[in-house]
């Protein structure tokens, strides 16, 4: 096999990553740019931070999308853990499959029909539009990675370490409290940094269920480069991205320490 | 002095007047069309350290399964001192299980595995905290309290299992192949220890395994079971030396099988007819078979004598030829081919230096063995 990094590997490799990239860098550069026009560079500046800091719409719109984040990550974390729970503990009941295909069904849903959907269930049964009606809306999408995460994780989970509890006296709640839910808890924090992130920057359903008093910061964003781009908006970005870079980062850390704990304890019993 | 003969024998099961600590009433059980247990009925007795024995798949663990509360018959009852268990939850069963993969938990260590069982009861601290020396004291564990599952080798895992099953004194422990993942060396010491510690503790142990060498060594009672049905429940030595089938006498030990005809004679023997132009072999048998029925005659290879001449004061003696030697260290066993292809095990101990014993590759030789030494079987 010839293992030699090739002209044409190379390419590959520069072509696809400048795709994926180019436009985050050119961003995060003109962020820092002293200009007041976004494409013409005229110097180093982190000016716009501070003027973003003093822009009271902006600092409002990053409160609400951060209590939603929170909340509705939390939310979705409890509601897809106990799916998957009963998904891969239920044993086989009635349209099982069925239930299963149906949790993971929204992943693929258009956002646009999942949002409109939302927006049509929330005015049949009266509910004001607002922080609350963002949140049940988020927890609604993201409950589904969550249950992807934890059940992927109880899948491999030794089934006779809740016997086993259960063997000393623990009623099926305390079992999961005192075993399950210790040695799964890389997999759910994962879920809910995945959740988190997800829920930070949604455009669409947030658009379809937010109320006039709760404008998330993907919303203002989009609103304001209506508008024009200024260099604000950038720095807003730039700040987000590495948000979202930071949970994605440990989100899959905790995971593959937890892989890596898990292999090692396994050769340690394959050796003893 | 103590004289052995004084010392009473361990026998509930023969006591009429002992009552059974587990009775299995007529049980069954069925996965989906499969029938994993089929109608059994079973006592055992307190104290006791009974053995279920058989090849995956014989309904072995499911019957245990039963007695941990992981699995309710499909019929039947089970009483555990004489109160039916079936509708209890496991968390409410005076019973405990080791498991096969020792289920410690990886986020817990030594101590608090072991303390976890009664933490769930409630009892006060000072008295968790005895209770757990006393059992890292048992296991002879007391320098790994404080190491995390992964941190200390398979044979103190295992005997972390134990120490954590027995924290609780249940009335009944249940251990499900608890030295499978163990090497040879370490699973004898292991088979020792855990007699010891039934001992002491003085709890009955009913015990899971396919290893009948295990179940031999360490039962007071085997049950050899095949296909969810029990075929023989008896003491160690009675299984090996009277099995009462052609199965049970396959599945323990190593055995010879002639296939005959039976014709009955004076005194509870039987002649049996098994190669053409052949001395009929001459046994004892206690339930006599009726004449020309197909019998089974089963002997085990350390009781056929080997030699190059010919016996004179055996009941039954057969020229062979020597097919095939396994030379083991301390015993020989020959494969002897003998009339009409059959092939005869013969073992020896060696007691001699190899260089003095005599019989080699394709030596005729005669195997010799008493009219007792075998065994009747229906065929």
């Amino acid at each position: 096999m010839n293992r030699r990094f090739s002209w044409f590997n190379a390419t590959a490799l520069t072509l696809g990553f400048a795709f994926l990239y180019l436009p985050m860098v050119i961003l995060v550069i003109f962020s820092f740019n002293e200009s007041k026009l976004v494409t013409v560079w005229a110097g180093f500046s982190t000016k716009w931070y501070g003027e973003l800091f003093r822009n009271q719409a902006f600092l409002d719109a990053a409160w609400v999308t951060l209590k939603v984040a929170v909340m509705s990550s939390t939310l979705a974390t409890i509601l897809g853990t106990m799916a998957a729970y009963a998904m891969v503990r239920g044993g086989r009941f009635p349209g099982r499959t069925l239930f299963s295909g149906m949790i993971y069904a929204p992943l693929v849903m258009p956002e646009v029909i999942t949002g409109l959907s939302l927006l049509l269930l929330f005015i049949s049964i009266g509910l004001d539009r607002g922080v609350m009606t963002i949140t049940l809306a988020h927890t609604t999408f993201t409950m589904c990675y969550v249950s992807v995460v934890v059940s992927s994780r109880l899948v491999t989970f030794d089934r006779s370490l809740e016997e086993a509890a259960l063997d000393l006296g623990c009623t099926p709640f305390q079992a999961f409290r005192l075993v399950t839910l210790p040695i799964i808890a890389p997999a759910v924090i994962s879920g809910w940094l995945l959740a988190f992130t997800l829920s930070l920057d949604d455009l669409v359903i947030a658009s379809f269920t937010a109320g006039p008093s709760s404008t998330t910061l993907p919303m203002k964003i989009f609103s304001s480069v209506r508008l024009g781009v200024s260099p604000e908006i950038n720095a807003l970005s730039t700040i987000l991205i590495g948000l979202v870079t930071a949970a994605v980062i440990t989100a899959s850390l905790i995971s593959k320490r937890s892989i890596a704990m898990r292999e090692a304890d396994q050769q340690a019993a394959a050796r003893a | 002095m103590a004289q052995p003969a004084n010392r009473p024998v361990f026998a509930p099961w023969n006591d009429p007047d002992e009552k059974p600590l587990i009775r299995f009433g007529n049980v069954t059980k069925r996965f989906g069309d499969f029938i994993a247990i089929d109608n059994l009925t079973l006592d055992i007795y307190r104290r006791e350290f009974f053995a279920l024995l058989g090849p995956s798949g014989c309904g072995k663990t499911t019957l245990m399964r039963m007695l941990a509360g992981f699995e309710s018959p499909s019929e039947g009852t089970i009483l555990l001192d004489g109160q039916d268990i079936v509708p209890v939850p496991p968390n409410r069963r005076p019973v405990n299980m080791m498991f096969q993969s020792y289920a410690l938990f990886p986020h817990l260590n030594v101590w608090d595995n072991i303390a976890f069982g009664l933490r769930r009861d409630g009892l006060p601290k000072e008295q968790i905290a005895e209770r757990v020396e006393k059992m890292l004291k048992l296991t002879r564990l007391e320098k790994f309290a404080r190491r995390k599952p992964h941190q200390i080798s398979g044979g103190q895992r295992q005997r972390v299992a134990l120490a954590r099953s027995l924290a609780k004194a249940p009335k009944l422990l249940l251990l499900d192949e608890p030295l499978g993942a163990l090497d040879k060396k370490l699973r004898q010491e292991t088979q020792f220890e855990l007699m010891d510690i039934q001992e002491r503790t003085g709890t009955t142990f009913v015990i899971v395994t396919h290893d009948q060498e295990e179940a031999m060594t360490v039962a007071s009672r085997v049950a050899v079971m095949d296909h969810g049905r029990i075929v023989q429940v008896d003491t160690p030595d009675r299984i090996y030396e009277s099995p009462n089938s052609v199965y049970v006498a396959d599945f323990i030990g190593e055995v010879n099988i002639i296939r005959g005809r039976a014709t009955p004679q004076a005194g509870g023997r039987v002649s049996i007819a098994w190669a053409e132009g052949q001395p009929e072999i001459l046994a004892e048998a206690a339930d006599p078979p009726s004449p020309g029925a197909e019998v089974h005659f089963a002997i085990r290879p350390e009781k056929v004598l080997i030699s190059k001449g010919r016996p004179t004061d055996r009941a039954n003696v057969i020229q062979g030829r020597v097919h095939d030697i396994a030379y083991l260290g301390n015993i020989s066993t020959y494969k002897v081919e003998v009339a009409g292809g059959l092939m005869v095990k013969a073992q020896m101990t060696n007691a001699r230096r190899i260089a003095n014993r005599d019989i080699t590759w394709d030596d005729t030789v005669w195997l010799s063995f008493t009219d007792t030494a075998g065994i009747v079987l229906p065929g």
